[in-house]
């Protein structure tokens, strides 16, 4: 942990450094790229989950010695992060299961709200 | 964990009192994490339900975004500076660095506004879709929280010129400090999955 008495933030600027890559990287992977939509998005994903460590890791100070390890409540953190994981991938699930691909979905969706539409026009 | 006072290392553990706040801090950013997965689960089942109001990729500009993206991300670097600024005993270094975080950020809310404005002009609402509903709440909590945030850091300003540098100032920097980056790693996730999915589906 020299980076935090030293005169130079050595590990900040690291962290500032490849965050800002990442954020190019994910920027030109999805714009730049012509990699099929699925892995476009896993992908950028992944970066996404990078970024936010280098984050928690170099600039939140999760480990420290200085605190006897003392001030971080991983057990709190991870139930958060295992609650977060399956809120979206639940909703995710639950909402998109039993109506086939989600690609043919959208079509399906939009298909049902033009006749939703335009049975209400019929009926008045 | 010791209960006893430390003599050295940073201000901010120095008493066990700093420690556990601390501690709490990062409980209420673990329950922040689960809010905030509540709003991304929301947006991510209603994607595509955008009934007759434009689509997001119609009206995402990666430019405003990208500027939006760097200004929260330096400003999360400089409020990381500011907390080194404060470990090395420099009231004088981490006000600078905590106001240069602030006009970011408030450089970040501005486009921000800016970018509401804009969509409202092109015809959407809060009350145009299901989509945008959803578009609006994520990205509005998220604003709401920075804020939050700086007037919150503003008052602490406030404090820090007139007490300098304590045990219960560096605490409160420190803890500032922890929310401000965790709004950056909100931030990554709503640039990732709302606009860059949202310009490239």
């Amino acid at each position: 942990m020299a980076g935090h008495t030293g005169r130079f933030p050595v590990k900040h600027v690291i962290g500032f450094i490849l965050s800002i890559a990442l954020t190019l990287l994910a920027l030109w992977a999805a714009l730049g790229s012509d990699l099929p939509t699925v892995w476009i998005i896993v992908s950028i994903m992944a970066l996404a989950i990078i970024q936010a460590g280098i984050q928690l890791f170099m600039f939140m100070h999760m480990i420290e010695s200085e605190s006897h390890n003392g001030h971080v409540p991983w057990n709190m953190i991870f139930h958060g992060l295992v609650l977060a994981a399956i809120v979206v991938a639940g909703s995710l699930f639950t909402m998109y299961s039993g109506h086939g691909s989600g690609g043919d979905h959208d079509g399906d969706m939009k298909h049902e709200q033009q006749q939703e539409q335009h049975e209400g026009h019929t009926e008045h | 964990m010791s209960a006893h006072e430390l003599k050295s290392g940073p201000l901010e553990y120095r008493s066990s009192q700093g420690r556990m706040n601390i501690l709490g801090f990062w409980i209420f950013l673990a329950a922040e994490i689960v809010l905030f997965s509540t709003l991304f689960a929301t947006y991510a089942v209603l994607f595509g339900r955008t009934a007759n109001a434009p689509t997001p990729g119609e009206l995402f500009e990666p430019s405003t975004v990208l500027v939006m993206t760097f200004l929260l991300l330096i400003s999360s670097f400089t409020c990381g500076i500011a907390v080194h600024e404060m470990r090395r005993g420099s009231v004088k270094g981490l006000i600078t660095w905590l106001i240069i975080t602030l006009v970011l950020g408030l450089g970040f809310l501005g486009f921000e506004i800016y970018e509401f404005i804009h969509y409202t002009h092109e015809g959407v609402t809060l009350q145009s879709s299901a989509y945008w509903s959803s578009f609006f709440i994520l990205t509005g909590t998220h604003g709401l929280h920075v804020t939050l945030g700086i007037g919150w850091a503003i008052l602490l300003l406030i404090q820090l010129a007139k007490r300098g540098l304590t045990p219960v100032t560096s605490r409160k920097v420190f803890i500032i400090s922890l929310y401000w980056h965790f709004l950056d790693v909100i931030w990554i996730f709503i640039f990732t999955s709302v606009y860059l999915i949202g310009m490239v589906v």
